[in-house]
């Protein structure tokens, strides 16, 4: 290779680095009318810092080049000059504030709560996301919204501090216990997007995920009446709670993760902390999940969130069912 | 600037002899280097952790090891690089050894307090790993409530280890500001202070306000687990985000407690390589108080998010913008000290213009997190990560290195050597970028921190990531082995190698126990090249 081609790929590669950054295109697909805006004044500010960096850089190695040490050749004393640093303090100044008021002015869109809005309540826990609706429809995991409808969400923690993150809609906010917190959206189209959570929470925070499917608005309503165990046995229904509910944490296996695996615990000798040993029966699961602190497998943490008040009656019985058919 | 001293045989180092000398010193120096013991200690640590954490980060799902260790092991990096290597590593050590001899004095203004601050953090730091290591503690280093309330007991501890170097952070803090006021040579007026110890004094300022809000609010998660007092936990009528606010008001000046030393550095190696009087000595003096004073006031900015009030965000946005006035003038004037100087291109300046090129990276993207509107995307993904390594590592590390190497022959009367250092320049530069700037990259994807697992679409860079990692590593290894040999087989180095100007190269190296064998007498500036 000769040294122009050389030149030339580094040069090709610094201006695709440049356009990506500059073009905000790594960011992931727009899903709402905010999530443009948010992508205009990235593109301003990526723009800016390449050509500042640009700017320092290039002027260090010319400078550095240039004014190399050489023998016979000494430095210029020159200890200051009032207007350069005035210009150098002043445009920057005046950039930042242009970076500050669009900033003010996206922010004022993304935490403006629409009027009117679709309301869904989130209850956020160690590890995992629950969708309740106003018709009385839950559903754990999966958030079903309607398109071109502004949502909001009225969000809460039963334990420690999450955030409820949508990539797509470029926004987020802290789901903290022992309040309420708000976040809105109004998606363009059809289609389904990752939820993250984005605070710390513990041993299952890279596993709280969930997924917001946005359906027209007549296939949204029909979902709403479903009734999601309709025709299922009880072990089906147990089975659906448990791969929305509680795979963060249990194996459906007879491998460990943060809890027990739960495969051919039925009907057999648990040892608990402090030497106690229980036979596992149907009262003996049901008090695991309604109240986990009462009795701790030995070895384990006590880590799990009490799911009490959380699961119907119906879904309670089908993951007991669930749970004794893993043998 | 003054007159050059009588060389003596008698030095620091060869004063007294045996371990018990060392533990029982007051001589400064002898601090500083104890310090700088136990900073490359944590350091080598903590740095181990970070390479577990990128093998663990190779590949998604689980690689070495489980979610529950990760997050351990993410916690002791975190809590080590953080207490234990950045806030006390140029202030508690270079600082301890430069700062009397740049303003001319035999020690600081409290010996023995300055030995106690070495104690406190030394003990500190041994509640904090003991408690670590046996309990699994596994909040990070922000010890965000409730969640730190609720997990493993070894909090406690940790965050009474923490609360006792805290006391190490404020004590040195304390000396250094009276003994800037009180021991200056005849004729060291505040304008001739070389910059090092400007950035030092606008520290100290820090150090002394800012730390006792995060030891107040340490000992208040401790009554909390402790007593069950509700003051953050909001199952007792707390409320968690109290301690976000509490916590950062001490962590965002903190950050600065961090960066404006290494800034210090680094106008001491520009003007010294490039043989050139600093380029507005007083605009970057000033900028050190103002950004010391305006650091206060944007704790705000981590909590974006949080659910702080719209019109709160808004104000640390704007105060956060601030910031970053005082911080383009510095990088500005030093780029215009290289303007017709007489460049040389030893070590300590390669990584004085590695500390600009990576720190003008972290700069420009911390504009775009103060910018409120962005930043609700940005913030707790990779791109916050990426970003505060490139002022905490790519910044402060670089100043260290660069410090290092440059007072190397001061400190140890030998030099090191100069090829290799280069060869750790190269290492820890390219692998640094090859780390960091695809985590950029990651987090406009969208990818959170502090994540166990990852999605698919995210493994190549991460793979980048880490394999720049396991480069930065190489490097650092290679500069240890370059300190060792240096200290060991170096050659006997000059009073002055590099023809610097300030105070410290006007006396011999290592310098005697009390610094110069006559009161140095000064009578113009740090950096008089003409
Ligand atoms: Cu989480
Ligand atoms: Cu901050």
């Amino acid at each position: 290779m000769s040294l122009a081609t050389v030149i030339a790929s580094i040069n090709t590669l610094f201006i695709s680095v440049v356009s990506h950054a500059a073009g905000g295109s790594f960011m992931p697909p727009q899903g709402t009318k905010v999530a443009e805006k948010v992508d205009s004044l990235y593109r301003f500010l990526a723009g800016a810092s390449v050509i500042s960096c640009i700017l320092v850089f290039a002027s260090m190695c010319i400078f550095a080049y240039q004014y190399r040490r050489r023998p016979g050749v000494k430095s210029a004393y020159i200890s200051h000059n009032t207007l350069a640093e005035f210009l150098w303090s002043f445009i920057p100044f005046c950039i930042f504030m242009v970076a500050f008021a669009w900033g003010w002015y996206v922010y004022h869109d993304l935490r403006t709560m629409p009027k009117n809005a679709f309301e869904v309540h989130v209850h956020g826990q160690k590890w995992n996301w629950t969708f309740e609706y106003k018709s009385g429809r839950k559903s754990a995991g999966e958030l079903y919204v309607p398109v071109n409808t502004p949502v909001r969400m009225i969000m809460d923690s039963a334990d420690v501090i999450h955030s409820f993150y949508i990539p797509a809609f470029r926004t987020k906010q802290d789901v903290v216990p022992g309040r309420y917190s708000n976040i809105w959206f109004d998606i363009e189209k059809p289609g389904n997007y990752q939820v993250f959570c984005a605070e710390y929470c513990g041993q299952g925070h890279s596993a709280m995920l969930a997924k917001i499917h946005a359906l027209p608005k007549d296939k949204f309503d029909e979902w709403l009446q479903n009734d999601p165990y309709k025709g299922l046995t009880p072990v089906q229904v147990g089975e659906a709670v448990f791969k929305a509910r509680c795979t963060a944490c249990h194996n459906a296996t007879a491998e460990k993760k943060v809890g027990p695996g739960l495969q051919g615990v039925f009907g057999h000798q648990v040892d608990l902390e402090g030497g106690d040993k229980v036979t596992a029966d149907e009262n003996y699961i049901r008090e695991s999940i309604l109240y986990p602190a009462a009795k701790i497998v030995k070895g384990f943490p006590n880590a799990m969130t009490p799911f009490l008040g959380q699961l119907g009656e119906q879904e309670l019985s089908g993951v007991i069912e669930y749970i004794k058919s893993l043998q | 600037m003054a007159t050059a001293q009588v060389v003596s045989e008698k030095n620091y180092l060869n004063e007294s002899k045996g371990l018990w000398s060392w533990l029982t010193t007051l001589d400064h120096k002898r601090i500083g280097l104890l310090y700088m013991v136990a900073v490359l200690t944590f350091f080598l640590l903590g740095g181990l952790f970070a390479m577990l954490l990128r093998v663990e980060l190779f590949a998604p799902g689980k690689t070495i090891m489980d979610a529950s260790q990760y997050n351990q092991v993410m916690t002791l990096h975190g809590t080590i690089m953080v207490f234990m290597v950045i806030i006390p590593g140029i202030p508690a050590f270079l600082g301890n050894f430069i700062l009397p001899l740049h303003i001319g004095a035999k020690d600081v203004a409290f010996p023995r307090i300055n030995l106690l601050s070495w104690y406190c953090l030394i003990t500190g730091a041994s509640i904090a790993f003991f408690s670590l290591f046996k309990n699994g503690v596994d909040t990070g280093w922000t010890f965000y409530t409730p969640y730190s309330i609720q997990t493993s007991n070894g909090t406690t501890f940790v965050v009474l280890g923490a609360f006792v170097m805290g006391f190490s952070s404020i004590l040195t803090g304390l000396n250094f500001i009276v003994t800037i006021h009180t021991l200056r040579a005849p004729g060291m007026s505040f304008w001739r202070l070389p910059l090092f110890v400007w950035a030092l004094y606008s520290t100290a300022v820090i150090q002394v306000l800012a730390t006792p809000i995060l030891a107040i609010t340490l000992l208040l998660i401790a009554a909390e687990r402790l007593l069950g007092i509700g003051i953050f936990d909001p199952k007792l009528g707390g409320d968690p985000v109290l301690f976000e606010h509490f916590f950062w008001f001490y962590s965002h000046p903190a950050v600065y407690i961090m960066i404006l030393p290494a800034m210090g550095v680094v106008s001491e190696l520009i003007t010294a390589f490039s043989h050139k009087t600093i380029f507005g000595y007083k605009a970057i003096a000033m900028s050190s108080i103002g950004i010391a004073a305006v650091s206060f006031f944007v704790w705000g900015h981590h909590l974006f998010v949080a659910g702080q009030s719209e019109v709160a965000g808004i104000v640390f946005s704007f105060i956060t913008m601030l910031v970053g006035v005082p911080t383009a003038i510095k990088t500005f004037n030093w780029i215009a000290t290289l303007y017709k100087g007489s460049i040389q291109f030893q070590s300590p300046m390669l990584f004085a213009l590695g500390f600009l090129f990576l720190f003008t990276i972290g700069g420009v993207t911390g504009i775009i997190l103060a910018t409120i509107g962005v930043d609700v995307h940005f913030h707790d993904t990779y791109f916050v990560v990426a970003h505060f390594h490139y002022v905490m590592v790519g910044g402060t590390l670089m100043a260290i290195m660069g410090g290092i190497y440059y007072w190397f022959p001061k400190i140890f009367g030998r030099m090191y050597n100069e090829f290799w250092a280069r060869v750790t320049f190269v290492l820890i530069f390219v692998g640094f970028n090859v780390t960091f700037y695809p985590q950029f990259v990651l987090g406009s994807m969208g990818m959170p921190r502090r994540y166990y697992d990852y999605l698919p679409e995210y493994t190549s860079l991460n793979r980048i990531s880490s394999v720049g990692a396991w480069t930065i590593g190489t490097g650092f290894l290679i500069a240890l082995f370059v300190i060792i040999h240096g200290l060991l087989k170096g050659k006997k180095a000059e009073m002055n190698p590099w023809g610097a100007k300030t105070l410290e190269w006007t006396t011999s190296s290592p310098p005697p126990h009390e610094n110069f064998i006559n009161e140095p007498i000064v009578t113009a500036g740090p950096y008089e090249y003409r």
